[in-house]
């Protein structure tokens, strides 16, 4: 993994995993840049989960772990998404780890 | 996942900020929550500074992680005491500290505030109840 992404000419600092260094940076192109790296297409259903974890994050200063994001995304978004195999179907690195990635939080707390 | 379900107590002792006691505390109790076991946490002594509102430790360049307390509940821990002698001493109520709301998702049970003060009796009879106690 490379230690900057290159998003709209700006050079932004990655970690080695991948997950951006300063969570200020982000911008949405960041998760449309990240995508395509991973061959993933976004819909306005990948941004439902992406915004919603950015949300979590500003209220709780943490990324949920992914048992805690399918509970919360049920709770919020409706019971249908709320479990994995539906945000595994968006997300298939890992509905957690992928996605924090795209919405610029670190990797989640608990994720084992 | 083990079939053995121990009581954990994780005992916090410490200021939030000045060491990285209770922020490493936190994070244990956290990922340690993903292993179905019987948890709770207890605030004592400096520890109860941990719970107070309206922290604001931006002007020592620290993270504000007091709102992160407020997820115990999603992580499935129920239970969270402090220490009502060590809360007096320091001259706190109930009322000083943030309130934790849980939700169990499956049975539908929910409680506004999880944060329960107990008497010192109570706290040595949580202690002796737990298998293992963490001291932070």
């Amino acid at each position: 993994m490379a230690d900057t992404i290159d998003v709209e000419g700006k050079q932004l600092a990655v970690d080695e995993e991948g997950y951006l260094a300063d969570l200020n940076d982000w911008v949405p192109e960041v998760a449309t840049v990240m995508s395509k790296q991973d061959n993933l297409e976004l819909t306005p259903e990948h941004w439902d989960i992406i915004n919603f974890l950015r949300e979590y994050y500003e209220e709780y200063q943490i990324a949920p772990a992914v048992r805690v994001l399918t509970k919360a995304v049920g709770k919020k978004l409706g019971k249908e998404k709320g479990n994995s195999k539906y945000l595994y179907s968006l997300f298939p690195y890992g509905p957690a780890k992928q996605a924090c990635r795209f919405a610029g939080l670190p990797k989640p707390t608990g994720c084992v | 996942m083990s079939e053995i379900v121990k009581k954990f107590m994780y005992l916090n002792r410490k200021a939030p900020y000045g060491t990285i006691y209770a922020w490493e505390a936190l994070e244990v109790v956290l990922i340690g929550a993903a292993f179905d076991q019987d948890v709770c946490v207890m605030f004592m002594d400096d520890g109860v500074y941990q719970l107070t509102k309206g922290q604001d430790p931006k002007g020592i360049g620290m993270k504000n992680f007091s709102p992160t307390f407020r997820t115990l509940g999603d992580y499935e821990v129920k239970r969270i005491f402090v220490d009502r002698a060590s809360l007096e001493a320091r001259g706190l109520t109930q009322d000083d500290l943030v309130e934790i709301a849980f939700e169990d998702f499956e049975t539908e049970e929910e409680i506004d505030n999880i944060v329960e003060v107990v008497d010192s009796e109570r706290v040595s009879e949580l202690m002796n109840d737990s298998d293992v106690v963490f001291s932070f």
